[in-house]
């Protein structure tokens, strides 16, 4: 039987969080940086519940901690695509390049 | 005793989970890409799984398979004029991937350098019964602030999108 010890699920959690990063710099359109985002809080997730698995497996304090996260993701995938749905009823666009009002 | 991980289903989820990341990165149909993120999403799931915290499995379906994904296609398609605007240009970005290599390098040797550190396994699993109790003797608080947290994120995004009949 293969051994898988916590540096494993801590390295999968990096590669998910480093793609999740380069999504959210580089995509354009404002619901696929959204994704990017949640990506990357599944990403912090996946860490708080492999380290609570690990470290303190009675107490499971990295589960609530996930708990606690995935509520404000989801209260932050809502808010932001209904602040996406409102720039696009305003704008009739989601490029993140053509919404540049307040540039300076 | 010490339990371990089975490293076949861990080595078959990794991949979903990677593969799927970087499907949604790569394709250039937006659609697609929301179908990606819920893949990545399962197989985050079943890695809850393999660590026995099979609450958060089931939450982790739940709410982001379940709710996140339509409320993203929802918006995907409110947000489309025309069945071609859904595939977009290859959107590469240098400084991104700079910014990620040099995360991904501090991350490789963090982990490198501190990840064995961490004990073996232990056998010691509560169950979800537990964790309900905990949830609700210890970090009742917290409980009762982040359903606050959800009932506002809910008035505001009400608030934020509705049609706007204002003078």
């Amino acid at each position: 039987m293969m051994q898988v010890g916590p540096s494993a699920f801590l390295a999968l959690a990096a590669v998910l969080f480093t793609l999740g990063l380069y999504g959210a710099v580089a995509r354009k359109s404002a619901v696929m940086v959204l994704m990017s985002l949640e990506l990357m809080a599944v990403a912090v997730n996946l860490n708080l519940v492999a380290l609570s698995r690990f470290i303190t497996p009675s107490e499971m304090t990295g589960q609530f901690f996930a708990i606690f996260t995935m509520v404000v993701s989801a209260a932050e995938i809502g808010l932001g695509l209904a602040l996406v749905l409102a720039i696009y009823r305003q704008t009739r666009t989601i490029e993140l390049s053509s919404i540049d009002e307040l540039k300076g | 005793m010490t339990e371990t991980v089975n490293g076949v289903a861990f080595i078959i989820l990794a991949f979903a989970c990677i593969g799927g990341a970087v499907g949604m990165l790569t394709t250039r149909h937006v659609v697609h890409a929301a179908f990606w993120l819920l893949e990545v999403m399962v197989a985050v799931g079943g890695l809850y799984l393999l660590l026995s915290a099979e609450f958060l499995a089931v939450v982790q379906i739940l709410v982001y398979a379940g709710a996140v994904s339509v409320l993203l296609l929802f918006v995907i398609m409110l947000t489309l004029r025309s069945r071609e605007d859904a595939v977009r240009p290859v959107e590469i970005s240098i400084g991104g991937g700079v910014l990620a290599a040099v995360f991904g390098v501090v991350m490789y040797v963090a982990i490198a350098q501190y990840g064995d550190h961490v004990a073996q396994m232990p056998a010691v699993v509560p169950d979800t019964a537990a964790l309900g109790e905990l949830l609700f003797s210890r970090w009742a608080l917290p409980f009762e602030v982040a359903s606050l947290v959800l009932l506002t994120a809910l008035v505001g995004a009400v608030w934020w999108s509705r049609e706007d009949d204002r003078p």
